[in-house]
């Protein structure tokens, strides 16, 4: 540095220099930011659609498909077998124990409880994207009678808990709740 | 520019000696044709100019379907029909650049396991072998935003998992594929921009070339033999590299054409002579011929099965709702789509996931190491007994995962592209370290034109024959 004498004080050079580069710094990243930020989701998208969903029509042991922010959920109307079967899972044998359930808190354990909406462990609205690399399961189907991912073969439970295969976590739960009887809001 | 000695360009009209004062463009075109050429590259050395071709009728056809295509989510598909059956020959453009992208893969592995073969990576070529890796790379994003545009269901489940694989990240992951996306899930957004950035990377792709070619410019071709490093000179088919390298040059004085300050084994233009011809017209010529017949096989491809190497599953248009049974990527992919999907536990605190991404890109990486990884002193395979079978094992490997990446992961698929995973890794981070220690080479000829005569004899004695001797090579008959 361009030091006056030999003494540790800084000169009004140093400080020049130093502030010049910061102010160029900060003018740099300011002019890349814009660059990098327009790739982020736009006003238009972010603007939170929510969607209402009347279920009202809906018999035990049916699902519907359908589209929140782009992605398919998944909303099944449980039988008591499915709900008997899926409240019987030990948690041990989960590979995911957390619920992933928006709407509660984010720590809460995988039970079959935490995982549905509202009361008697009937309805289960989840988003229908594998947790792998974001295919679409098929329902009805895999090793343990709920989702099967075909891409790369990860299996879930009646509850969309993930049992086996690559996926490391449960298809999440959305923001939903009962507006009113028979219809579910989405986000 | 080149270290190999030759006549330097003498500009012999006034106009030329004016323009030369000023432009250097006479000396580009001068030592691009009479570079001095090792004599005895034999056919593995054309791919280089079957992928400067692919390069040029990508970008050609490309900017031709970019004049009738949409990207839009509603008007993708259709406008890719309505290039297929309205535009004026659309279908054969839209063809050609298919296939284009499948023929630019196979020259590029060709080339590349040339590469490997004779230790075209060793020193002093490390710089233009790791600028190779990232044309490589460079084209596989664009082969794979290419792919995305028709917008069928291939299309975007092959986006959605290709982008998911950055959620893989730890912290950061969810952000970053959002930011990919633009939005929630490939939607009209992520199209728009793999449009754009699929316009942009050939361009990208073209400068790449451009420094990778000057860097073994001034490197040299490797060959066969290895015994003296020379130069090639492919620059002139580029329109966009001669831009760049006129603009260059342009403001650089004519002192960098002279080639001066020959290395000692470079010794005398005489000398140089004795190894090398003329790159025209000898491999000018080779190199034609080759394209000739490799665009036979192509247009035969092209006119008689364009859909051959496509999957029908990309004529259904794309639907976010439903996932077709079987996800494949294209052909190319395939080897390292295995990789991907070969990791399926858990490695102390990375989960499968994260695991299979690492492996996907830890094997390009060990790739571009070569240089670094191969310890042997011996930079063509030909002496190398040992190398020889673990490099051809490679190949076979190669082949292996390609075929196990394209089959639903089910039986015993994962198992055999475990152990192709476990082979690739090995290949780079073992075997050619170790190999450079504890193998014992043959015996290599001196000079290129020791080991072409040779050749040359044994050839004429097959046919019954005088062989050529290398003055009259290297000597033209005026």
């Amino acid at each position: 540095m361009a030091h006056a004498d030999s003494d540790d004080e800084p000169t009004r050079r140093d400080f020049l220099y130093v502030a010049t580069a910061a102010a160029g710094a900060v003018g740099l990243g300011a002019a890349i930011w814009p660059i990098v930020n327009q790739m982020n989701p736009s006003a238009d998208v972010l603007a939170l659609a929510t969607v209402q969903v009347d279920v009202s029509q809906m018999d035990p042991g049916t699902q519907m498909t359908v589209k929140w922010r782009g992605k398919p959920v998944f909303i099944r109307k449980r039988t008591e077998a499915e709900i008997a079967e899926a409240s019987d899972v030990d948690l041990s044998a989960l590979p995911d124990p957390i619920a992933r359930n928006a709407n509660i808190d984010g720590e809460a354990p995988a039970t079959d409880d935490n995982r549905t909406l509202g009361e008697g462990q009937e309805w289960l609205v989840q988003i229908g994207v594998c947790t792998h690399l974001g295919c679409v399961p098929l329902g009805e189907a895999g090793d343990f009678g709920g989702w099967f991912c075909p891409c790369h073969g990860s299996h879930y439970d009646k509850a969309g808990r993930i049992r086996r295969g690559p996926a490391p976590t449960n298809l999440p739960v959305p923001t939903a709740s009962f507006v009113e009887d028979g219809v579910i809001q989405l986000g | 520019m080149s270290g190999i000695p030759h006549e330097p360009y003498e500009p012999k009209s006034g106009f030329a000696k004016w323009v030369e004062s000023r432009l250097p463009i006479g000396s580009i075109i001068h030592s691009t044709l009479t570079i001095p050429t090792p004599k005895n590259l034999n056919w593995m050395w054309i791919w280089g100019i079957v992928l400067t071709v692919c390069l040029a009728l990508q970008i050609v056809t490309g900017i031709a379907l970019a004049m009738h295509y949409t990207p839009h989510v509603d008007l993708a598909f259709a406008s890719v029909e309505k290039i297929m059956r309205d535009v004026n020959a659309g279908w054969l453009i839209r063809y050609l650049h298919m296939n284009g992208a499948s023929l630019f893969f196979i020259a590029v592995y060709f080339h590349i396991f040339r590469s490997l073969y004779y230790g075209s990576y060793k020193a002093p070529r490390e710089i233009t072998w790791i600028i190779g890796i990232l044309i490589y790379v460079a084209m596989m994003a664009t082969a794979f935003m290419g792919y995305v545009l028709p917008w069928g269901q291939m299309s975007f489940w092959g986006a959605t998992v290709i982008t998911n694989l950055f959620s893989a990240i730890p912290l950061v992951g969810d952000t970053i594929v959002t930011w990919l996306w633009g939005g929630f899930s490939v939607d009209n957004p992520t199209l728009q921009r793999f449009f754009s950035l699929h316009y942009l990377l050939p361009f990208v792709i073209a400068g790449l070339v451009i420094v990778h070619i000057w860097a073994f410019h001034s490197t040299g071709n490797n060959n066969p033999t290895l015994q003296r490093f020379f130069s090639l000179h492919y620059l002139l088919p580029f329109v966009i590299a001669g831009l760049v390298i006129v603009h260059i040059w342009a403001f650089h004085s004519t002192g960098n054409n002279n080639p001066t300050g020959v290395e000692v084994r470079r010794g005398s233009i005489e000398e140089a002579k004795k190894d090398t011809v003329p790159f025209w017209p000898y491999f000018v010529i080779k190199d034609l011929f080759a394209l000739a017949v490799i665009l036979l096989v192509f247009v035969v491809l092209v006119f008689f099965m364009p859909n051959y190497l496509g999957h029908p599953d990309n004529y259904i248009e794309a639907n976010p709702l439903a996932t077709p049974a079987h996800i494949v990527p294209e052909w190319y992919f395939l080897p390292f789509y295995a990789i991907l999907r070969a990791i399926t536990f858990d490695i102390l605190f990375i989960d499968s996931k994260l695991g299979g991404v690492l492996a996907m890109f830890g094997a390009i990486v060990v790739l571009a190491l070569a240089p670094w990884l191969d310890t042997s002193r011996v930079r063509s395979g030909r002496y190398r007994p040992t190398f020889k079978l673990f490099f051809w094992g490679f190949v076979a490997n190669f082949f292996v995962l390609m075929w196990a990446g394209g089959m639903p992961a089910e039986g015993l698929v994962p198992t055999i592209s475990l152990i192709g995973t476990i082979y690739w890794f090995a290949y780079f981070l073992v075997i050619l370290p170790l190999l450079g220690v504890i193998e014992t080479p043959l015996p290599q000829p001196k000079t290129i034109e020791e080991a072409f005569a040779a050749e040359q004899a044994e050839k004429s004695m097959k046919a019954g024959t005088t062989p050529v001797t290398s003055t009259e090579i290297a000597t033209p008959a005026e």
